[in-house]
């Protein structure tokens, strides 16, 4: 098990390097001055001169890559070109927000959509199967923003349940809506794939075996067969950090909370360079992490899959 | 010579038989023929909106209407209402499949122009080729899609539709690319290929005249399926201003513009085009899955 753990850790390495790179040479490419936009419009030659020289940008492209590499390994990601703001410090501020958000949208995700998937299941042709599926296969299909707009005009300026937008003073309420929106996805994929796995298991022969010994349904479904239907249901969480993460970014500009995804948005717009590199190298190492994370759990759960893999 | 075309007949022949057999299980598959439906829907939209329209999509209908054209909700005349401006919602989401299709055809394209010759080269080659162009995937599947696809349009300062599939496309390929892969990967060492390889054919010649067509259901499946998405990414770029520009009846652009007057209860600026993404989206999904019964490719996996 630990020479899977440090094999896993030492492949994401180079991607890690890739993920920095890619993002340098992006942003190392962009028309424009960087030096210009900080001085602003009435920046004179000595000035604009001066804010280069600080920067470092008068140096050569490699010497500036080697120069950001650096202050990478120290953790230092430069300074916002709008506010003066370390980047570091900015992003480190709205972190929290967006872990929050996305565990919990995983969360209701997992919670909403392997119950459903197994009522489904044990319900085969039901109605609540039919609807279930019915849902499903729309939640899969809407653009996140749109469902988000759509339960804020349900839940918050018609039924009046949970405030609208914002964080208010960071009570729990306020994460009910973005965390569903975000979820929504999510949990049609794992009802649609709990739903399925499930029925392919309840044919297995072992099911057969359990319910002839005289088990209860009830313990057939969760201890014999959820058991074995949860190595693809693991694979699909895997796969949808990446959605969640992607989905963040939108979520968190609608319902205007304070994430590195709005963060990273705003730089965007206001073409905060620093701020986009240091936005984007975050998030896509957090991925990385996850899925880390998600591959060791899945060596946990399937212990042939760590000693196949050599 | 000859010997190389029996090895192509026999190729073609199959090729055939499969679409044959492919379209005759198509056909049977319920879901399957309404994503074409739907498919054939909105294309019909897309091609005859300036028909089927009944207003100009970026006419503001205040000017000549007055103010009752002014956000009015669903009714005999606007089917779907109007917006601030008094432009026909309706209209402009007819107007707004050919966007969003004229999107997803073209950043398929760049999406199949970079991920089938890099997958097949990593399938093929193996090796450093290999190791280096799935380092390369993996990178790019390491960043949010939408932040990707946000950072390569920011580079420039005028967004343009052009520029938009270029880098959905940029992004996208990767997908294209492991499945390439492994089609190439289970492929290289068939009968086929070593019987081209024996009659010394230079290798971009077995590559995309031999193992290509066989690797192709898989490719177009997920083709299908990636048209959605991508849909749905040019929605959210629109969405968060930085894809299509105003006036341009863009459905993610509709959807951002009418969001604030949802609070007052004028929801139809918002909702109509959102259904609309759904409904395109839906329809591809479908037609993948179709496609992907159909063409067998889930036994071939």
């Amino acid at each position: 098990m630990f020479a899977y753990i440090v094999r896993k850790m030492l492949y994401t390495i180079p991607v890690v390097w890739g993920v920095i790179t890619v993002v340098f040479i992006l942003m190392a490419v962009v028309p424009g001055d960087p030096a210009r936009i900080m001085a602003g419009q009435r920046g004179d030659p000595a000035t604009i001169a001066k804010i280069r020289h600080d920067l470092g940008l008068d140096l050569p492209m490699m010497s500036q890559y080697t120069k950001f590499l650096g202050e990478l390994a120290r953790g230092d990601l430069g300074m916002s070109y709008r506010n003066n703001e370390k980047v570091s410090s900015a992003i480190a501020t709205r972190f929290a927000a967006t872990m929050r958000l996305t565990l919990w949208a995983m969360v209701i995700a997992v919670v909403l959509g392997i119950t459903t998937g197994i009522i489904s299941a044990a319900k085969q042709y039901s109605a609540f199967d039919y609807a279930v599926m019915f849902i499903s296969v729309s939640g899969v299909s809407a653009p996140v923003f749109w469902v988000g707009l759509l339960l804020l005009l349900v839940f918050a300026y018609s039924l009046g349940w949970v405030p609208g937008i914002g964080v208010g003073e960071g009570q729990w309420i306020y994460l009910a809506l973005p965390a569903l929106t975000l979820g929504v996805r999510p949990a049609a994929l794992l009802a649609r794939l709990t739903r399925s796995c499930m029925l392919e298991v309840m044919t297995q022969d072992y099911i057969r075996t359990a319910r002839a010994k005289g088990v209860s349904e009830r313990l057939v479904i969760i201890k014999h067969a959820l058991k074995n239907a949860m190595i693809p249901i693991i694979t699909i969480i895997g796969t949808q950090v990446a959605d969640l993460l992607s989905g963040a970014v939108l979520t968190e500009s609608i319902f205007a909370w304070p994430g590195v995804g709005r963060l990273a948005v705003e730089a965007l717009r206001n073409r905060d360079f620093p701020m986009i590199r240091g936005t984007v190298i975050v998030l896509a190492v957090t991925f990385l992490v996850a899925n880390l994370i998600v591959d060791l759990s899945y060596g946990f759960f399937d212990p042939r899959i760590r000693y196949e893999d050599r | 010579m000859s010997a190389e075309m029996n090895v192509k007949q026999t190729a073609a022949e199959s090729g055939d038989s499969l679409l044959v057999e492919g379209w005759r299980r198509f056909r049977r598959n319920k879901l399957a023929l309404l994503g074409l439906a739907m498919t054939i829907t909105i294309i019909l939209a897309a091609l005859f909106a300036g028909a089927l329209a009944p207003y100009d999509p970026i006419k503001q209908l205040i000017w000549t209407e007055g103010a009752s054209a002014k956000l009015a909700s669903p009714s005999s005349g606007h089917i779907m209402g109007t917006d601030l401006y008094g432009r026909d919602i309706f209209s402009r989401v007819l107007f707004g499949a050919r966007i969003s299709l004229q999107i997803g055809i073209f950043a398929t394209v760049v999406t199949l122009v970079i991920g089938i010759p890099l997958g097949a080269v990593a399938g093929y080659k193996g090796g450093v080729y290999d190791d280096l162009i799935s380092w390369l995937v993996n990178v790019v599947f390491a960043f949010p899609f939408i932040l990707f696809v946000l950072a390569v349009v920011s580079i420039f300062q005028n967004p343009s539709l052009y520029l938009v599939f270029v880098a959905i496309g940029l992004v996208n390929w990767v997908n294209i690319c492991r499945i390439t892969r492994g089609q190439f990967f289970s492929l290289r060492n068939s009968e086929f290929v070593e019987a081209a390889h024996a009659l010394g054919l230079p290798a971009r010649r077995i590559i995309f005249r031999h193992i290509l067509p066989n690797a192709m259901a898989p490719i177009i499946v997920q083709a299908t399926l990636g048209m959605g998405g991508i849909i749905t990414i040019e929605a959210g770029l629109a969405y968060l201003g930085f894809g299509a520009q105003p006036p341009t009846p863009s459905w993610g652009l509709m959807i951002s513009e009418g969001q604030q007057y949802m609070a007052q209860g004028q929801w139809w600026w918002s909702v109509f085009p959102g259904i609309a993404i759904m409904f395109t989206v839906l329809a591809f999904n479908f037609l993948g899955d179709g496609l992907r019964d159909a063409l067998d490719v889930r036994q071939k996996r």
